[in-house]
């Protein structure tokens, strides 16, 4: 499905990803982890077609992405930060983005699940950082896409919120889709991931599950594995 | 693109700014007849008010509305959606915008005042036509700015001086290398110097037009004697589209290798 070939990407002086290879070819859910700067959102957005890359491919689907955008109408993008245009109203801006995507998108049960009807008609700059980031949730949940990439999703949920985003994530992963993850949160990796990316200084330094790296670390949990790893 | 531009379009005419800048030129519009109490004298009057303040404004906001309007752009550019569609969107829907704030703000006291009656109408038509024009240039400078400098700083500062220089400076070191160079022919330096500067351009083509031979000064008046009047204006109008084709087509090379 996701086909990554010796990428690298550098942004002025400082080279953030030095050859990446990943393939990504089964559903499941896989958790890119890293500490702040190993080039997890770098990667992300050079497989969105957002930064582009100094050398190497990307294949999705068999077609390289470079110069590409229909490719992204199979991807549903969370970013880090929910940032929205401030004069826009919440249902005007999910309808503009149903608009924008081909194929209907259906918001209503997930408004519903996140009670976001009090504020769909409230400007998007008046929103609280957790309102704003159910909405992207909204956002990205919203279309039938095969493959989901999240950018650190738990960032400012309450823990019904966070409750329910599980299980969501659960049913995404249920219907046989193919979901990218950023985190920090080690107890949400353990619990979600099939499948563990560890990138650091740019290159993949583990792949492989959250019991690999537990028996090649020797560590009983996950943090202490990172911790290892690190050090 | 239409999208977007639809999108853009409706979110600035919602913002304030575009009825601050409306009701600017609404009540500098009202100002002037009052005190001119002619249509005509009105128009001339204008002319200088536009052909600098259109520019900043153009400048000012196509900078701001690139930084403002990131997180949108970065929100857009994740979804299935031409990047060049993207950014030639919004640029056309701020454009648009604010020479619809120019039209509405000076065309109401206007038509109040008896445009439609008057033979200035189409003096009055050509000027805001040259104001859309410069209004589309200079946000098109605004954009490839802000597409160039991350810092906010930096791009502000640049996107004044460029109005300064291109309003102020530019009149200035020309008038001093006349004045250097003035036992030589300049007729060919001048003419040159009138095409690559756009509010030049501008002053010539509605003064050709309003044919006020008395206003035109040395470039102008070379630029008439040159190519006559109706081809002086054909030129003059060539020369702004390219000012507003070159930049925009840059816009497009550099958001294409841009990262987000």
């Amino acid at each position: 499905m996701i086909t990554v070939r010796g990428l690298h990407k550098r942004f002025g002086k400082l080279s953030v990803l030095e050859g990446i290879d990943l393939e990504i070819d089964s559903p499941g859910i896989i958790t890119i982890l890293g500490p702040n700067g190993s080039g997890k959102t770098t990667l992300i957005k050079c497989l969105l077609g957002m930064a582009i890359p100094d050398k190497g491919s990307l294949i999705f689907n068999g077609k390289d992405i470079l110069g590409e955008w229909d490719y992204r109408n199979e991807i549903s993008y969370m970013p880090q930060i929910a940032r929205f245009p401030p004069n826009l109203k919440v249902i005007e801006l999910f309808n503009m983005i149903k608009n924008l995507r081909r194929g209907g998108g259906d918001d209503g049960a997930l408004i519903a699940a996140f009670k976001l009807e009090p504020v769909l008609d409230k400007k998007l700059s008046t929103l609280s950082g957790g309102t704003a980031q159910k909405v992207n949730i909204v956002l990205t949940f919203m279309f039938d896409s095969p493959v989901i990439i999240l950018d650190e999703p738990t960032t400012g949920l309450d823990p019904v919120a966070l409750l329910r985003f599980k299980k969501l994530i659960w049913e995404e992963k249920n219907k046989g889709k193919t979901i990218l993850i950023t985190t920090h949160i080690m107890s949400f990796v353990e619990e979600i991931s099939d499948r563990i990316v560890f990138l650091l200084d740019g290159n993949i330094y583990f792949e492989g599950t959250v019991a690999d790296i537990k028996t090649q670390t020797g560590e009983n949990d996950l943090e202490s594995a990172i911790a290892t790893i690190l050090q | 693109m239409i999208r977007i531009l639809k999108y853009s379009f409706f979110d600035l005419m919602r913002g304030r700014w575009s009825y601050i800048y409306a009701a600017f030129y609404f009540i500098l519009g009202y100002a002037l007849l009052f005190l001119n109490n002619d249509v005509s004298k009105a128009v001339i009057t204008l002319l200088n008010v536009i052909i600098s303040l259109t520019p900043l404004i153009g400048v000012i906001f196509g900078v701001m509305y690139y930084y403002n309007s990131r997180d949108f752009t970065e929100l857009l550019l994740a979804q299935p959606i031409k990047r060049t569609d993207i950014f030639l969107g919004q640029y056309l829907g701020l454009s648009l915008s604010l020479s619809l704030s120019l039209a509405a703000g000076l065309g109401i006291p206007f038509i109040v005042y008896g445009l439609f009656q008057s033979p200035a109408i189409f003096d009055f038509l050509s000027l805001l036509f040259t104001g859309a024009l410069l209004t589309f240039i200079f946000v098109a400078l605004g954009y490839n700015i802000a597409l160039s400098f991350e810092d906010k700083i930096r791009g502000f500062g640049l996107a004044i001086l460029t109005w300064l220089f291109l309003t102020i400076i530019y009149d200035g070191l020309f008038l001093i290398s006349m004045m250097i160079f003035r036992d030589y022919p300049l007729d060919k330096f001048a003419l040159g110097a009138a095409m690559f500067n756009p509010i030049d351009l501008s002053r010539i083509l509605i003064l050709l037009k309003l044919d006020i031979s008395a206003l035109l000064g040395y470039t102008g008046a070379v630029f008439e004697k040159f190519f006559g009047t109706n081809l002086g204006m054909t030129c003059a109008l060539g020369l702004l589209s390219l000012w507003v084709i070159l930049p925009v087509m840059r816009i497009i090379y550099k958001s294409g290798r841009k990262d987000f």
